[in-house]
């Protein structure tokens, strides 16, 4: 996530130019939402876990 | 977004202070449907666990936010420390006075933009409290509301609210007005919702809410009635907290009040409507917590937006909430296994982020939406980490989770010795043996 964050940042300072930024710091949300995923997957309690 | 630019008139300040004194209405209603979406059992533990964080958060604020946020300006007349990226500044951390000093002194408008920022810190150190019901330790929600009030709350507000990178994205890379949050969806209700999604994580669910075979089991919330009534409250509050957001943040005339307040009210109307529909196709009949959880999911997206849109766009947009509430709420319980009593990943973190976008897909300003953007990919891939790491840290030192024993006599019996409803019979759960 945190990899996202700073594709988008980086965006804003590389590109000056409108689509291209968009375009980059689009992708960054995209890394997020994936990180999002990869950290929601690896939360989720394998069945059987919650009870003794 | 800045607290220093045009003068308040005596007018729009007066009423700004009115209106910061109904917004605590607003935390009174998270409070009471944080409370009545939890069980009996553990009732007067989490409604006085909601006066405890507010009062803790209030406190570390004071003590240390203030300073790293940065509203009222330091000794040296400072709005904050910056450095230089790419030929830019990017002002970072605030610096004001330590402990609330010079306040009397300070101009009246940032004295207003404090006293809004000590009610949002609240709110915001509240809204986990309500996700992490019948398994957080009192001491526990109290420290986690200590991190966000003295770290996390504060950077997060400087950078929104008090002149901070995100509100210079305007000024520095032609980005519309600059990152838009005039009633603090981001800062409060985002920032609260990701803070949900952490204790949830690190705490785990409750006990037998995921069995080890068939679906979720359904833990209802015990009282309806201050679900319910927790709603209405928060209408009142949150009416006073987008006003006086919209006339500390954004310098809205008080012309333009008339229609922040109607598009709150139709944003939450709309979600309800979209909800009751959803739950009365899905179920066959209506479903009380889940139009509640949509009320509140179209306020909080108002937050964002009720300044900066036209009534249909609010429409839009709490139409959207109340869709998305009730399948969100069904989707992380049931596909992720996310155990979370008052529904707030959805409610808060899930409505601030509809907000925040709405408030750039309708914005008349070229660059907006990539402003709004920004704002959002600051949220999840930066606070969303911190707040995690460091609650991570803090359980280490002082366990979220309460020992078995407290989840099977409940909350109430095991932290404060009594119960919320002494005359009832409180059942325990044999199935917990």
């Amino acid at each position: 996530m945190p990899a996202g964050f700073f594709l988008s940042i980086a965006a804003l300072i590389l590109f000056p130019v409108s689509p291209q930024r968009a375009t980059f710091v689009l992708c960054g949300l995209a890394v997020e939402a994936l990180g999002l995923g990869v950290a929601i997957r690896g939360h989720m309690p394998a069945r059987g876990e919650s009870r003794p | 977004m800045t607290p220093i630019a045009p003068a308040m008139t005596d007018a729009a300040f007066a009423l700004a202070l009115a209106l910061l004194l109904i917004a605590p209405l607003a935390i009174a209603g998270v409070a009471l449907i944080n409370t009545g979406l939890g069980r009996s059992r553990s009732a007067a533990q989490a409604l006085l666990g909601n006066l405890a964080i507010v009062a803790v958060a209030a406190i570390v604020f004071a003590l240390v936010g203030a300073t790293l946020g940065g509203t009222l300006p330091g000794a040296s007349g400072s709005a904050g420390h910056a450095f230089q990226a790419a030929g830019k500044p990017w002002n970072w951390i605030g610096s004001g006075p330590f402990l609330l000093g010079a306040l009397s002194a300070a101009p009246a408008q940032s004295q207003l933009a404090l006293l809004f920022e000590f009610l949002a810190v609240g709110l915001a150190a509240l809204i986990p409290w309500g996700s992490g019901a019948d398994r957080l330790r009192l001491t526990s929600g109290c420290a986690a509301a200590a991190v966000l009030a003295a770290i996390v709350f504060p950077l997060l507000a400087h950078w929104v609210w008090v002149g901070g990178w995100l509100s210079q994205l305007g000024v520095n890379f032609s980005l519309g007005a600059g990152f838009l949050d005039p009633g603090g969806a981001a800062t409060v209700h985002v920032l609260g919702g990701l803070t949900a999604l952490s204790v949830i994580w690190i705490a785990g669910p409750r006990k037998g809410k995921f069995p080890k075979e068939g679906l979720a089991t359904a833990l209802p919330g015990h009282n309806a009635v201050y679900i319910l009534f927790g709603c209405m409250i928060s209408l009142v509050g949150w009416l006073a907290w987008n006003l006086a957001g919209a006339l500390i943040w954004i310098h809205a005339p008080l012309a333009a009040l008339p229609v922040t307040a109607v598009n709150t009210l139709l944003s939450a109307s709309a979600a309800l409507a979209a909800t009751f529909a959803v739950t009365r196709i899905r179920f066959g009949k209506p479903d009380a917590s889940l139009c509640a959880n949509a009320w509140l999911a179209g306020l909080v997206a108002s937050s964002a937006c009720a300044a900066l849109v036209t009534p249909g766009q609010a429409l839009a947009v709490g139409f959207i909430a109340g869709i998305v509430t009730p399948l969100l709420v069904e989707v992380l319980e049931l596909a992720v296994s996310i155990d979370d009593p008052s529904g707030a990943i959805t409610v808060h973190a899930a409505g601030g982020l509809l907000g925040l976008f709405a408030a750039g897909i309708f914005a008349s300003q070229p660059g907006q939406l990539l402003a709004q953007l920004v704002g959002i990919a600051t949220l999840l891939g930066l606070v969303l980490p911190l707040v995690y790491l460091l609650f991570w840290l803090l359980n280490r030192v002082l366990p979220f989770r309460v020992e078995p024993d407290g989840e099977r006599i409940g909350m109430d019996l095991h932290e404060l010795g009594g119960g919320a409803y002494p005359e009832f019979v409180i059942h325990r759960d044999e199935s917990y043996r």
